[in-house]
């Protein structure tokens, strides 16, 4: 960098600090005015709005039967399971990717045998964890083009994965992980609420 | 040899990065003497990017639909985060892109920086004013407020007074028969998509044609002219970089202190760059109590209005308007001068400069008012010597006293 | 060509329009501050109570009073019905239609009104309610003649009526008088309008106080910026002087 200009020394140290703190300033500025525009693209206080906690009334949920709310756009599931149905859930852990629901796909209060607070009730994001399709529900035991040994549960239309009662995916199909146990909690014996973890949950 | 200039010798092989990069800042020789005027075209260039840059993000959250566009304005500025900020620094940007426009042909009137050799330069920058003109009218539509409603419908049937065709013409820009969602439509696309595109290659013949000649000074001599007979380098010529780079960069900051000043403190400019009527939704049953356009119109506005309709007709108007900017176009041919620079210029035509000015000026301030018998005269006075100043140019300028110019560039 | 003459008169006649809308009632200057919470809350209030019953504010969520200091659970408490949401925008009871019916012309939205209207124009507005019987409402207005929006906060203010004076040969309002008291004094209901006023100027751009203080550090950082800038300028251009 030393070099002379018409006769006159060139203080090369001056002048490297001196850039360096022009653009170290001007890297601030311009990484300031990014902020902005990259946090613009983030939910606007409609979808924020719109993405509010749900609260559903599930006291009509018929046993065996299930319910489906929106919630922040995607189709949440209530399944209120019958006795029957949650004594199944554990005779096929062998055929299961992950039966003990390992992976953090639920929130810690319903990592166990049921992935629910209330044994009885499933509540899970009926999102295939596959390519995103909405799975449909099987109760029926047995189903002729599910197999003689399938004890109810989920199929997927699009490609065919199969998810327990307790939507765990079953082995050998495309989806990877159990479907998403959103959070939850219960306002009242009737009253359920999607969306936020109870208090010191 | 590094990895760097490995990588360098890899690109320049199969790209002119390294020679453009020479061509055009490292080794582009500017005259030493530019002063606070020569600002404006770097000014221009970063308002030029500010407006893009914005406007990508106000496209994601705009609707132009006649039913949504009022009310997804304030979603912007409410609901999407730093909406309001991303908002104003478009709109502030927008009056400030005039703002450094007219200072940047302000500097090229008095230096004479449309002369020989630089026509094209100044034509091109006079298209690029022209389309900035329209840029800004159909984006001053898309808030679909009332005074984006009523200057649209007023703008827009002026073209109706063109003889003959000007009914269907106009009918044809609106798409309907009045301003309506299907012009508002278009007008958006106009405005993000086609105009912007004519924008940014207009700037790119500007400065091609810029670099091809060298720039101006305010001497008004060429520095092509005495070069240094080893290098071929003018003598008073310094490279664009790193000399002139790290002075656009304080203008720039300085210019950014006065930006931002508008946008945190004072978005409104107290009504002259966003209008308070424009915060009611428009309304195709009830006008405004008065109507004047923004600002950088308005002396185009008041020279509309300066001129008697004719026969009913208010083509002469219309008419006069668009020469006092086809008039622009032919200022390299108007101007005998033997000088280029006011520096060396006589009386005659500093007198003639300053006239114009103030006229412009004041045509800016009458647009604004509402027009009274005595802002008429005002009016037509003004308008007069704005077309005088084109008109006697040739005369002026041929018998103007000069001074001579310099053999190299002063101070 | 009729439409073109029709567009080209207004075109000529807006400016003599603006004129006809005639002699301009003095404004009174709002008491604007937007950094007083208590009297944005308060005016908040105000605007749930009187002006929500008919106008809509539908761009303005209620969860954004938070930005006043309020809480979520007070927001629900005292400002929502109870079918709504904190995150759901002012939203009215009544039909567009119905308020055509009422009141001749359907309530204007309020989000923006004061960046429209100005903060001095609403203070007078609201505090220029005065008894007609020529209206059908009975009320009348000195900054906005023939309102068609009665006075909702009558019961506050008490009943007004004008003292005309002689200028030239119209008679003018000079001022108005309390014929009638209300609930409560002059001075107070002047100081009820002014919060009022202060929360819709403050409605009118929620952003407007945080803009405010981002402002202040951003010319500072640029402040900076220029020194810096300015001494590699410097430096550099020793070479050239």
């Amino acid at each position: 960098m030393s070099q002379e200009v018409e006769g006159q020394k060139v203080d090369a140290r001056k002048r490297k600090f001196l850039i360096a703190a022009t653009s170290a300033v001007g890297g601030v500025a311009v990484a300031s005015v990014a902020v902005p525009l990259v946090m613009s693209m983030m939910p606007s206080a409609r979808a924020k709005a719109a993405g509010a906690p749900v609260e559903v009334d599930i006291s009509k949920v018929e046993p065996g039967m299930l319910l489906t709310v929106e919630w922040r756009g995607k189709p949440v599931w209530i399944v209120n399971r019958t006795p029957e149905m949650l004594a199944l859930l554990s005779k096929h852990d062998a055929k299961l990717t992950d039966p003990n629901s390992d992976m953090p796909q639920q929130p810690d209060y319903c990592k166990n045998p049921t992935r629910s607070i209330k044994p009885e009730y499933l509540v899970a994001v009926g999102i295939c964890t596959h390519l995103g399709c909405s799975p449909t529900f099987r109760r029926e035991i047995g189903a002729a083009d599910l197999g003689a040994d399938w004890s109810g549960g989920f199929f997927c239309p699009c490609h065919g994965s199969t998810f327990d009662l307790a939507a765990r995916v079953f082995k050998g199909v495309p989806a990877p992980t159990n479907l998403v146990i959103p959070p939850h909690q219960y306002l009242s014996d009737a009253k359920l609420l999607i969306g936020v973890d109870a208090k010191g949950a | 040899m590094s990895a760097l200039q490995k990588m360098m010798g890899w690109i320049d092989d199969r790209f002119p990065l390294t020679a453009t990069y020479k061509a055009h800042l490292s080794e582009y020789y500017a005259p030493k003497n530019f002063n606070f005027w020569y600002f404006f075209g770097s000014l221009a260039l970063l308002v030029l990017v500010i407006q893009i840059v914005t406007g990508i993000f106000l496209t994601m959250n705009y609707k132009p639909d006649a039913a949504l566009a009022f009310i997804s304005v304030e979603y912007i500025m409410r609901d999407v985060e730093w909406g309001w900020l991303i908002r104003y620094m478009h709109s502030t940007g927008a009056s400030m892109f005039f703002v450094v426009v007219y200072l940047h042909m302000f500097r090229g009137l008095m230096y004479g920086s449309y002369r020989k050799p630089r026509e094209l330069i100044w034509i091109f920058g006079v298209l690029i004013y022209l389309v900035l003109m329209a840029e800004a009218f159909v984006g001053y539509m898309l808030p679909w407020g009332q005074m984006s409603y009523w200057g649209a419908q007023v703008i827009v049937n002026l073209f109706a007074a063109v003889p003959f065709i000007g009914e269907d013409l106009s009918i044809w820009i609106r798409g309907d028969y009045v301003i309506s969602d299907a012009t508002l439509n278009r007008f958006f696309a106009f405005h993000v998509i086609a105009l912007p595109l004519v924008l940014i290659a207009l700037v790119a013949v500007h400065l091609v044609a810029l670099h091809e000649v060298g720039s101006n000074n305010p001497d008004g001599i060429e520095i092509k002219k005495k070069k240094d007979p080893k290098t071929g380098i003018p003598l008073d010529g310094i490279p664009f970089h790193p000399y002139y780079t790290v002075k656009d960069i304080v203008g720039v900051i300085v210019f950014l202190m006065l930006f931002s000043a508008i946008v945190f403190f004072a978005p409104a400019m107290g009504g002259y760059f966003l209008e308070a009527a424009n915060f009611v939704p428009a309304d195709p049953l009830k006008t405004p109590e008065h109507i004047a356009p923004l600002w950088y119109f308005t002396p185009f506005y008041a020279i509309l209005r300066a001129v008697p309709p004719l026969f009913g007709s208010q083509f002469p108007g219309v008419v006069a308007m668009g020469l006092s900017i086809v008039f622009l176009f032919f200022l390299p041919w108007l101007d005998r001068s033997k000088v280029k620079s006011i520096r060396y210029r006589g009386p005659i035509y500093k007198a003639f400069l300053a006239a114009f000015i103030v006229s412009f000026i004041g045509l800016g301030y009458l647009g604004l008012l509402p027009s009274t018998p005595v802002a008429t005269i005002f009016a037509q006075i003004f308008s007069v010597i704005y077309f005088l100043f084109f008109l006697l140019m040739p005369w002026y300028t041929s018998i103007d006293k000069t001074k001579p110019e310099p053999e190299r560039v002063t101070g | 060509m009729k439409r073109l003459k029709n567009f080209l008169f207004l075109l000529a006649a807006a400016p003599v329009v603006a004129f006809a809308a005639g002699p301009t009632v003095p404004l009174d200057k709002a008491p604007i501050n937007l950094s007083d919470q208590d009297s944005l809350q308060r005016g908040a209030r105000m605007f749930v109570n009187y002006c929500l019953n008919c106008h809509s504010a539908s761009v303005m969520r209620y969860s954004r009073l938070q930005d006043l200091g309020l809480t979520e659970e007070q927001i629900k408490d005292n400002l929502l019905f109870a079918t709504e949401k904190p995150g759901e925008p002012m939203h009215v009871a009544m039909r567009h239609a119905e308020g055509k019916a009422w009141f001749g012309a359907t309530p204007p939205d309020l989000s923006v009104i004061a960046r429209s209207r100005g903060a001095d124009w609403l203070y007078t507005y609201l505090r220029g309610f005065y008894r007609d019987d020529t209206r059908a409402t009975g009320w009348n207005n000195t900054v906005f003649d023939k309102v068609g929006m009665p006075h909702v906060m009558w019961d506050l203010q008490g009943e007004m009526v004008p003292v005309y004076k002689k200028d030239g040969e119209h008679e003018v309002i000079e001022r108005l008088e309390l014929a009638k008291p209300g609930s409560v004094s002059l001075a107070e209901y002047d100081a009820m309008v002014g919060d009022l006023v202060n929360y819709l100027q403050w409605m009118g751009e929620p952003a407007q106080n945080q803009r405010k203080q981002l402002g202040v550090i951003v010319l500072l950082f640029l402040g900076v910026f220029f020194v810096v800038a300015y001494y590699l300028k410097k430096e550099f251009w020793k070479d050239i002087h």
